[in-house]
């Protein structure tokens, strides 16, 4: 498994550190499970983000869509399918990973051939368009969205008890997991060099015979997987999927995304993941702290994030300490 | 010697503009060939029609006996025909490893091969080919902070990388410092001796194509002018005429 090696004791560390914290926090933050969940999946967004939006160099706004999607169908198959809790809800993750997929791969054919600015408000008209379309559809619930079964073991002590919020939890870090391996795995192959080829010249990777329309209808399409699957476990975590203000959330997650990657680093691995913790952190903290003045305390972070930070924490870094990012002058031994 | 890229009559019109007229050229197996002619003359265009980069009106273009007319940029590219761009192109935020890896030949639909690293020998023969070129200390710093030169013989060394039969050069010498002009002439030399690909290059300096190529197109207004070896073409009143205005 070469891909598990982790050569750069630097990066050892911080995994190392990340993976106990996300296995104790549960444990000593009890209280706060939730938003810890939310963390998890602040990342997936984040992460899926930037296959597409940072190594290709195509600025979707409209990935929400797939979040949605997810989020609707993981829901529905508990509901409707008829299975018991547990199997509905693995069967409802799946489904909503190759439906996700499916669609980003029919949307993608079409959309992936707008290029620059016209691809980010073609996809930026997709999260609306969901959005509008789900809240006039009988079958999903239109206006009135739906609600998510109760996880068993909460049933019957209302849904505060915390059972079902351990297992969102479990599988929400676990699908984080997943998606920085699944990246950091696929950043490594030839197809993650084609990735960054497309994003700095498309013109010169079709000269070099690069097959770019399907690099880019599976790029898209892997995210949208990922997506998929963590909107049928996030519609579980909220219990209550409103088409615009949860499923296709577009001025929030839709926003979100974008702004995490960009915060952290957008093109680089970990940039995603330090953004997204970040920016879940502050939003948190002033949400208890600034009550009343945090949604403009969020536009001045956002300011200050774009006018300070162009480049995003890391890259910012790799600018400044190019060595750190192994850029050097080589003489030949 | 056979035929490697056979253009017949080609046509190719924006709106009113007729950039390409009844073109046809041929390049043989293994030489090298010149394509000149004043600014606005067609040469570039003619590129982007022999390699797919938009469609052509008319007329008919085979490479190694097979039909590429309708083909798209990149099923072009993998049959072996490749081309540099005059406003050069690499990749800007890849360091000069990376760019040589991506351009290393890949078959399209060979899954393993895209979901796996990049193996030893291509990173051997990017080092080979850097070294040619005189980059090889430059090999891990961002392609895009190069000189432009430097992105100039990046980008060579690039295509050299893509093993083309054919390879299109876009005026390789425009704006290279005059001093190290003989060196990208020796190396292009070199590169269809050594590796046995075959070239068609655009150039606007009379010394380095006379030097470089054994037959030359002169392209004017869109029409083929003069066609031959290069005292041929040299000697050619037309060609006179039509880089310094005729009377």
């Amino acid at each position: 498994m070469s891909f598990l090696a982790l050569k750069n004791p630097r990066e050892a560390s911080v995994m190392a550190a990340l993976t106990v914290g996300m296995v104790m926090a549960p444990f000593f933050f009890p209280q706060l499970l939730q938003q810890l969940t939310m963390l998890w999946l602040m990342v997936v967004f984040a992460l899926t983000w930037d296959m597409t939006g940072g190594q290709m160099g195509y600025n979707s706004f409209g990935n929400v869509l797939f979040f949605g999607i997810g989020a609707y169908a993981g829901v529905m198959v508990q509901r409707e399918a008829g299975f018991d809790y547990h199997t509905g809800f693995v069967v409802g993750v799946l489904a909503a990973t190759v439906l996700a997929g499916v669609v980003a791969m029919v949307l993608g054919i079409g959309m992936l051939g707008l290029r620059g600015h016209y691809f980010a408000i073609g996809t930026l008209g997709l999260g609306i368009a969901a959005g509008e379309l789900a809240g006039a559809w009988d079958l999903i619930g239109a206006g009135s969205g739906l609600t998510s079964p109760l996880y068993p073991a909460d049933a019957a002590h209302g849904r505060s008890a915390g059972d079902g919020g351990q297992f969102f939890y479990w599988w929400m870090a676990g699908l984080a997991v997943v998606c920085f391996w699944v990246s950091r795995a696929l950043y490594r192959t030839r197809f993650g060099l084609a990735l960054n080829a497309i994003r700095d010249d498309e013109d010169k990777a079709e000269a070099l015979g690069l097959p770019t329309t399907s690099i880019k209808i599976f790029a898209w399409s892997l995210s949208a997987c990922l997506l998929g699957a963590a909107g049928a476990i996030a519609g579980n975590v909220i219990g209550f999927i409103d088409p615009k203000d949860v499923a296709f959330a577009g001025a929030t997650f839709g926003v979100w995304m974008v702004l995490m990657a960009i915060l952290g680093g957008k093109g680089t691995l970990w940039g995603p993941v330090l953004g997204a913790v970040i920016f879940h952190l502050t939003q948190e903290l002033f949400w208890t702290y600034l009550l009343g003045w945090q949604r403009v305390a969020l536009g001045l972070f956002i300011i200050s994030i774009v006018v300070f930070f162009p480049e995003g924490i890391l890259g910012s870094l790799r600018t400044r300490f190019p060595a750190l990012f192994g850029v050097r002058v080589e003489e030949r031994s | 010697m056979s035929v490697l890229l056979n253009v017949q009559n080609v046509n190719k019109a924006y709106g009113g503009v007729v950039a390409n007229k009844d073109v046809s050229l041929q390049v043989k197996r293994g030489e090298i060939s010149g394509l000149i002619g004043p600014n606005g003359s067609g040469k570039t265009t003619l590129f982007g029609s022999i390699v797919g980069a938009h469609p052509i009106d008319g007329g008919r273009i085979q490479f190694d006996g097979e039909e590429i007319s309708s083909l798209r940029v990149p099923q072009i590219a993998r049959l072996g025909l490749s081309r540099t761009f005059q406003q050069t192109r690499i990749f800007g935020e890849m360091d000069c490893l990376q760019n040589m890896r991506i351009a290393s030949p890949m078959q399209a639909r060979h899954f393993g091969q895209w979901l796996s690293r990049v193996p030893a020998s291509v990173d051997r023969r990017a080092d080979e080919l850097l070294d040619f070129v005189g980059l090889h200390s430059k090999r891990l710093l961002k392609a895009g902070s190069l000189s432009f030169g430097q992105q100039k013989l990046l980008e060579f060394a690039m295509a050299l990388m893509n093993e083309p039969k054919l390879l299109l050069l876009d005026e390789p010498t425009a704006g290279i410092n005059p001093t190290l002009i003989n060196g990208v002439v020796d190396r292009l030399k070199r590169a269809n001796e050594e590796m046995g690909i075959t070239l068609l290059v655009i150039e606007h300096n009379m010394r380095v194509i006379m030097n470089l190529a054994t037959h030359i197109t002169c392209l004017a207004h869109g029409e083929v002018l003069a066609s031959g070896t290069p005292d041929d073409v040299r000697d050619d009143k037309r060609v006179v005429d039509a880089y310094l205005g005729a009377a």
